[in-house]
């Protein structure tokens, strides 16, 4: 027979202690580029809601990581992308849609300046909740581990949407879910295992 | 207009072959024991969320952004180390070139040293030197930069435990799904088979892709070797019968 000619995706190894050294360099003191890429999620006034959202990735120990490396990707308030492959309509040109976070050097926690994201449809055409993905990597984390930032305040979208709604464990969809502070941000704890292992996915 | 007439449609990339990638828990590298999900992960086809990204622009890059010899180095000088270039390309699993994909990368200088507060491995900083650089694909996906050679270097996991000679790599293609983080290990080191890290990859196969062999080609004589390192990210689907919008 006659073998498949497509390529393996190039396997994926750890981001190591150092990431920020490549990743957010001006972050670790080595003045370069200019600035860190991602660290300016606004570029000017924007449409919509702003937020903060900030959070803390945990170990299984309950440790906060401090060499963590958070990203995110969103579209704007009107649910469109600020992306070449969006063909929807044009995103707001103000928001880049895409935020990466060393977390503080002390306390590991990160925080991103956003807007609150409009819905955008699941591949069926149903309508999917607002919602974030995010991206985390770390010394001690193989492969980058996917997530969705849900909203709590988002109940009725979140109940009917396709894929909050097929998960089994239906007791962990609160890992999911950014919660409002009483200063008006939102928070996202990570919890990389434990009893309250956030939910990754495989996507 | 027959469907023979247009190109296929994209339809959300391939899934991540997971018996391929390293497991999230492999004990003998010991920090991924506490910081390894232990439920299943949620399987889910791939939406917009994941097959967009931002889009970067040849425009943001400094000259001196893709030379690690230079671009930390005060004027007139230059980092420490065995000159090397490497270069290659991002392709995706079907065979294609990733243009305008963001490559970064760092590493340790040629004596195993990173420049960070919390390295304290005895071997000297190199004021030349920073330790990371980035560059931007071309049409076919080509990239190149210049460094030196990292050196190896002990690290706390078992008693004497060494990384070998390697450079990180961050790969940001076309598609949220597509990222990716990975790391290059040099043709012929001996450490490779000893690291523990390495060690997460599952077969042979998976440590020879993230090995870059000597490149006498694209050597500079008299100044620079060069190794060469492909990187592959996941690929979309491709069809002309699927019709998205009437189910999965
Ligand atoms: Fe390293």
């Amino acid at each position: 027979m006659q073998p498949l000619d497509y390529l393996r995706e190039s396997p994926s190894q750890t981001a190591g202690p150092y990431v920020h050294i490549g990743c957010t360099p001006n972050f670790t003191g080595i003045d370069i580029y200019g600035g860190d890429l991602g660290t300016h999620m606004k570029t000017g006034p924007v449409q919509g809601t702003e937020i903060i959202l900030k959070g803390i990735v945990f170990d299984g120990t309950g440790t906060p990581l401090r060499d963590a490396m958070i990203e995110i990707w969103q579209p704007d308030a009107a649910g469109l992308f600020p992306s070449a492959n969006e063909t929807r309509g044009k995103a707001d040109p103000n928001f880049t849609g895409w935020g990466r976070s060393p977390g503080d050097m002390t306390t590991g926690e990160f925080t991103f300046e956003t807007v609150k994201p409009g819905a955008v449809p699941f591949p069926d055409g149903r309508m999917q909740a607002p919602h974030i993905t995010a991206w985390i990597v770390a010394r001690g984390i193989n492969i980058g581990l996917h997530t969705r930032i849900y909203f709590e305040d988002e109940a009725e979208a979140n109940a009917a949407d396709p894929i909050l709604s097929r998960i089994e464990h239906q007791n962990r969809v609160p890992t999911l879910l950014a919660k409002k502070q009483e200063d008006g941000s939102y928070r996202f704890d990570v919890h990389l295992q434990g009893p309250h292992e956030t939910i990754f996915f495989d996507i | 207009m027959s469907i023979l007439n247009t190109p296929p449609k994209p339809a959300g990339f391939i899934p991540r072959d997971r018996a391929w990638q390293p497991d999230a828990l492999t004990p003998p590298y010991k920090t991924s024991v506490k910081r390894s999900p232990q439920a299943a992960l949620l399987s889910f086809p791939t939406t917009l969320s994941e097959e967009t990204s931002p889009v970067f622009g040849h425009s943001m890059l400094g000259a001196l952004d893709n030379d690690l010899i230079l671009n930390y180095a005060a004027a007139g000088e230059s980092a420490i180390g065995p000159r090397i270039i490497v270069h290659g390309r991002v392709l995706d699993e079907n065979g294609r070139g990733v243009p305008g994909a963001l490559v970064e990368f760092w590493q340790a200088n040629a004596g195993g040293r990173y420049r960070h507060k919390k390295e304290s491995y005895l071997a000297p900083l190199d004021p030349n030197f920073g330790g990371c650089g980035r560059t931007i694909t071309a049409e076919d996906g080509s990239y190149e930069f210049r460094t030196v050679q990292p050196g190896p270097y002990p690290w706390p996991n078992g008693m004497n435990d060494w990384r070998p000679a390697h450079i990180h790599f961050s790969i940001f293609g076309h598609g949220f799904a597509q990222r990716l983080i990975t790391q290059m290990y040099f043709e012929g080191d001996p450490h490779i088979k000893l690291c523990p890290i390495v060690g997460v990859l599952k077969t042979q196969e998976a440590i020879d892709a993230l090995t870059a062999p000597l490149d006498m080609n694209r050597t500079v004589p008299m100044d620079s070797r060069a190794f060469k390192f492909d990187m592959v990210l996941r690929g979309q689907r491709q069809t002309y019968f699927e019709n998205r919008k009437e189910g999965l």
